[in-house]
This record gives C-alpha cells, structure tokens and sequence, in this order.
C-alpha cells in the first residue's frame, strides 16, 4: 500500500483549512493510500493530529518542538525531512501558501525530486495522475505529471473540497523527536497587518474594493456588507497604493491569490494583474460605473451604477434575506 | 560585493495568450524582464551604489534573451551571462533551470543573489529555494526590505500581508515582492553604455553539464485556455430593482448565498 504525507499548516495553535484539503487531494491522488497527516507546530499538536483524522487522514504524525513556532525555512526542512526519512512516503501534498511555497522547493531539491507547484485540480489517479493548474496569471491551464520519484504536489488554497469532518474517524497518532540546530534566519518581530476575522484566502465571500472606493472612509460600506455576508474584505492594489487599506488585503499577482465561491468587485476596473488573483472564482459579481470597465468581461453579474448609492441597498437587502 | 541577479523574460503582461499543438504560441510575442526580477535587478544596483561591488545577471534561456539582459545593463548592471540551452535540452522544468542556475554559481565568489519571488508565466516560485539548497545558502523568500551591515543582514518578508523581521547572513538568497523598491527606466546614456558591458553566452558544456543532468523531472501533458466565459448578465432598471434581482440570482441561480 502506498503512503502519502499531507501536511499541515498551523497557525497560532489552530489548523488552517487547507490542511484538510491536502488530506483529501492525497485521497484524490490514490483511494488506495494510507494518509499520513503531518503536523510540525510548537504546541498542542496531539489535538491537531486528531483533527487531521476527523478530516480523514488514516494516521497522523507529529512533530513537536519550540522552533516550530514561526515558519523558518531551516527549522521546517528539518522536520520535515526527518518525517518523510521516518516515512519513505509516495507521494507529498502540502498547501501553496507563503511557508509550502518556500518550503516545498528546498524538500523537492533535497528529494532530487520534480514538483508541481499550486495546483487547483486532480485528474486521474495512481501512477496516471495528471494535475491541472493555472499559468500565465490565470490566462491559461497546464497539465502535468511527476516524471518518477515521489509525486509531490502544492495545492492552491479552496479548490480541492476537503472531506466533511467526523469525529467518530479514529487513527494512531505518534510523534516524532527531532533535534533542530543551525537556523540561518532568525525571526526578531512579526507585525501583524492582517486583520482578526476571516482568513481571505479561505473565505467563502470576499467583498473587494478599489480605487473607486475614493478614500478609508469609503471602505465603511464595503465592511458593513461583509459582515452581513460573512465575508472577508480584500481591495486591489489601486486602493492600496492610494492608502484606502493596508496592503495585506492585495488581490492580484503579488497580493493573494483567491478563489472563493463569491467575489464582489467595488470600483475596481479589472486590471489583469488583478483578475491574476480572482478570476477563478466561482462567482463573480461587478459593481462599477463605467459599463466599459474590464471587470464586466469576467463577471457573472454586473451592476453599472455608484458604489456609493449600491452597497448600501446591497447590504439592507442581504439584512432582509435574514428576517 | 558580489551580486548576482536570476532574470528570465516573460511574455508582456499585457499579451493576448494562444495555444497551438499543446503548447502556448510564442511567435510574435513582447517579451519583458518578468517584472519580480526588475525589483532584483533594481536592488542589485542600489545595494552595489552603497557598498560597492559588482552586478551580475545572470538568464538560462535562448539567443534571444540576451535582449532583457542588455535592458538590465542599461539600468545599470554591470555584467551579463547568458547560458544558452536552446540547441542541448528539449523539455525543461524548474529542476533543469535551477540545476543550470546552480552550477553555474557554484564557481562563482558569490556574496548575494537576487531572484524574483515568482515568474509570471508558470509561475512556480520553485527556482530560487531550489538553488539556494543546491549551493546550501541560506535563503529568504518574498522580501520587501533588505539593509546589509557588513555580513550581517536584515530583511522585512511579506508574508501573506503581515511583516517580518529576518535576522541572516552572507551569502544568502532573497527572492524580490512587490513593495521592495521602484525599478527605474533605463536612460538614454544607460541604454549607450549597456552596448559596451560584457555578455558572456555559455552552453551546458561549458558547464560540464549534459543534457541527462538537467532531464526534466516533470512533463507537461497538456496545455489549455480556460472555457469561454458567457457574458455575464449586466442588470438593468433602477438601483432597488437591479439589487433586488442580483440577490435573487445570487440566491437561485448561481446558489451562492
Ligand atoms: C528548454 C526548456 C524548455 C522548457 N519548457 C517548459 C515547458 O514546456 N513547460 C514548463 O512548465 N516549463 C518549461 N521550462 C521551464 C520554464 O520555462 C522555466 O525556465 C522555469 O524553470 C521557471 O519556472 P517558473 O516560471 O516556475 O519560475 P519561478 O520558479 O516562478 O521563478 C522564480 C525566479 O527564479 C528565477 N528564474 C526562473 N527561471 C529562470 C531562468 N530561466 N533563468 C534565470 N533565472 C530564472 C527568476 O528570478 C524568477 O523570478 C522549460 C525550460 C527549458 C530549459
Ligand atoms: C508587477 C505588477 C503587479 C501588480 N499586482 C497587482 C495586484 O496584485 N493586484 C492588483 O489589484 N493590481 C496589481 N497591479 C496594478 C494593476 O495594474 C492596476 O493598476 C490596479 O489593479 C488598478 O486598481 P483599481 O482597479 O482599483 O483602480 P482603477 O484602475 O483606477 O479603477 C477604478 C475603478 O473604479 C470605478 N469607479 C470609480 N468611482 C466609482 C463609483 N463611485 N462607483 C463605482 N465605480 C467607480 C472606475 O470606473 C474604475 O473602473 C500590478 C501592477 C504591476 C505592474
């Protein structure tokens, strides 16, 4: 029987989403596998290990250790190494986001290993498995496979559906010591930019506001919307750079990449580098009054007119679907 | 100080894409300095006007790249490598470009060496990790600050929008984000004087590598444009009536609410 890691991502003691869809890409990529789901924090990692397995990893092994803390590349390749030695495993699923990206290419050149990178789908399984992902900012699709070795995968956040959550699923957890030495890069202070709330690389709706938005002030409408809706609120690098919002709610090619099941783009023309980073979402709605604007040819539905005047009915309408 | 900058061009961003016989139709096509590495090539110079040193960039591609190159000579580099693969490898991926990459850096006195965080075109973000571990150099990924005071270094990373703080050393790898600095434009003078830097073009033998050294560990099956998308539906009537019909499709039709 072939085995495949899925790791996953911890954050400040809790599991972020894509950590369950690596558990069901790993199913994806074989049925047959046993799931190994891979947790490397600095605390309560029995608990994560337990949550892997509701999600529907067979097993799961930890690693617990006090430079697991923050992601440093040295740090992870350690453990991580040291799991797939202990593991000799087939295949390796990991999340694209800031730590898979920059660990998962030092494991594949220590592996001698290919690696697909950012992958949004699965076709095919065993040793056929092909994996479909965007290139050229959205603008096209390529397929690919692993030449030999390990198949080794990083999957875009929110596009492979984990597994619904059970916890009746029951698996061995066991743990790994890993002595961590030699960390190059030190990591002196975090600042946080992002807010509380709803991840947005995660989140099921985002509302996004841009450069039509006119100032910070004029985010107050967009907000009042996601609250309704239970969005996260993200902009375009227009309303970035023009001080309307901190950069770490950035759409597009250098922000986040996102697909949600609903994106509302506010006074945002639709600039490619922008649709880079949402154009795949599942639905896509336009509020701009320029009936020209770029935006209209990648949304789904489409209302010409002021944001100013729209939000506002937009969210009083929402409020009323509730009572 | 030795600085070496990874650049590979790109299709402008602006370019219409097609495929033709599985491949994506370059012929015809305006090629940029993928713009992740003109933040490299743009803190390359800074950092050189402040410490001294010497630029070196550095592309694995075709004859044809030597044309990026010169633009970032004209920015102000100082030199240039071309490692042309065209006539010795088929199919490539980012094993083939980091190992090329790598081997080449191996026999270089190397204190610095700048990438782009991502190349917008296949857009793996592999290459730079990939050739830091190859050399076994420390590295950090997506910077948007970086002061170096004599081999100590200190960087701000970007990660997903929250900042932090690195403390590292010499030599090391950094790959280049958006907010890190604004590439300049060539000058005229500059464009002049590119004309005269040194370019060196090398092939894998060079190299003493061969074709079986830099095989491809991945192959591409496929390549496709996304479905067309129907136009979407632009709503009509007043603001309380195109409301009140967007979420009622949102809610029966696109069953998203
Ligand atoms: C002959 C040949 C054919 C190829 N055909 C294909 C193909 O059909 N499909 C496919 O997917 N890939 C192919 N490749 C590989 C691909 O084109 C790139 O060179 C790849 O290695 C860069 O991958 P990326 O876009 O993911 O870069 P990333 O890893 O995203 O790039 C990050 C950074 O690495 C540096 N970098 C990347 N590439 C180079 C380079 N060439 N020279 C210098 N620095 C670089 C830059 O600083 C860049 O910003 C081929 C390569 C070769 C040699
Ligand atoms: C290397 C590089 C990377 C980049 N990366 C990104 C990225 O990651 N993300 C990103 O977003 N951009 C990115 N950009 C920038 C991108 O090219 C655009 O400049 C940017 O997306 C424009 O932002 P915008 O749509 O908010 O502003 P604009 O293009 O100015 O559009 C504002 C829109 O608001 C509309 N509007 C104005 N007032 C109202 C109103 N009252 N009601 C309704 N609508 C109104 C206007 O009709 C217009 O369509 C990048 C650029 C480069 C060169």
């Amino acid at each position: 029987m072939s085995t495949i890691l899925a790791f996953a991502e911890a954050r400040d003691g809790e599991l972020r989403n894509v950590s369950f869809e690596t558990i069901s890409a790993a199913k994806q990529i074989d049925g047959d596998a046993q799931v190994v789901g891979v947790v490397l924090s600095d605390q309560n990692t029995e608990a994560l290990a337990d949550e892997m397995i509701h999600h529907g990893a067979d097993r799961a092994l930890v690693v617990e250790h006090a430079d697991l803390k923050e992601y440093t590349s040295d740090a992870f390749t350690q453990a991580a190494m040291a799991v797939i030695n202990e593991e000799e495993p087939d295949g390796i699923v990991m999340g694209h986001t800031s730590a898979g990206k920059d660990l998962s290419p030092r494991l594949a050149s220590k592996l001698d290993n290919g690696l697909v990178s950012d992958i949004t789908g699965i076709e095919g399984s065993g040793d056929d498995a092909e994996f479909v992902r965007p290139i050229y900012s959205g603008k096209a699709f390529e397929k690919k496979k692993l030449a030999d070795g390990l198949t080794f995968v990083t999957i875009r956040p929110n596009n492979i559906a984990p597994l619904e959550k059970d916890t009746n699923r029951s698996g061995e957890v066991s743990s790994l010591d890993v002595d961590i030495k030699d960390i190059r890069t030190v990591i002196q202070e975090v600042i946080r930019k992002t807010s509380e709330g709803v991840d947005l690389s995660e989140a099921n709706i985002i509302v996004a506001g841009g450069r039509g938005v006119k100032s910070e002030e004029g985010f107050q409408p967009l907000y009042q919307l996601a609250d309704e809706l239970g969005a996260a609120v993200g902009a375009s690098r227009g309303a970035c750079d023009a001080g309307y919002c901190d950069y770490s709610l950035q759409i597009g090619q250098t922000g986040k990449v996102v697909t949600p099941d609903l994106y509302i783009a506010v006074g945002i023309s639709g600039a490619i580098q922008h649709l880079a980073g949402m154009s795949n979402s599942k639905v896509i709605v336009a509020i701009n009054k320029d009936p020209e604007a770029n935006i209209f040819n990648v949304a789904d539905y489409g209302i010409v007119g002021d944001l100013f005047d729209v939000i506002p009915k937009l969210t009083e309408e929402i409020k009323a679907l509730k009572v | 100080m030795n600085i070496y900058v990874l650049m590979k061009k790109t299709f402008d961003t602006e370019e219409k894409i097609q495929v033709s016989g599985g491949a994506i139709e370059q012929d015809g096509a305006e090629f940029i300095i993928n713009p992740y590495d003109e933040y490299a090539v743009e803190e390359a110079i800074n950092i050189r006007d402040e410490h001294g040193g010497e630029v070196t960039v550095v592309t694995v591609g075709d004859e044809d790249s030597e044309q990026q190159l010169r633009t970032a000579l004209a920015m102000g580099a100082d030199k240039a490598t071309l490692i042309n693969i065209e006539d010795d490898v088929e199919d490539g991926d980012q094993y083939t470009t980091s190992t090329i990459l790598a081997t080449y850096l191996k026999d270089q006195e190397v204190d610095l060496i700048l990438a782009g965080n991502v190349a917008i075109d296949q857009a793996s973000g592999q290459v730079g990790p990939r050739v830091a571990d190859q050399l076994d150099i420390p590295y950090v990924t997506t910077i948007t600050g970086i002061t170096i005071d004599g081999q100590q270094v200190n960087i701000e990373k970007d990660v997903e929008g929250d900042v932090e703080k690195v403390q590292t050393s010499l030599p090391l790898l950094v790959t280049c984000q958006q907010g890190l600095n604004e590439p300049r434009y060539p000058s005229l003078p500059g464009i002049m004087k590119a004309k005269k830097k040194p370019l060196e073009e090398l092939e894998l033998d060079d190299l003493d590598l061969d074709e079986g050294d830099v095989e491809a560990k991945t192959e591409t099956t496929d390549v496709f444009l996304p479905p067309e998308k129907e136009a979407g539906k632009v709503l009509e009537g007043e603001t309380d009536d195109q409301v009140k019909e967007l979420v009622s499709l949102l809610r029966t039709e696109a069953k998203v609410l």
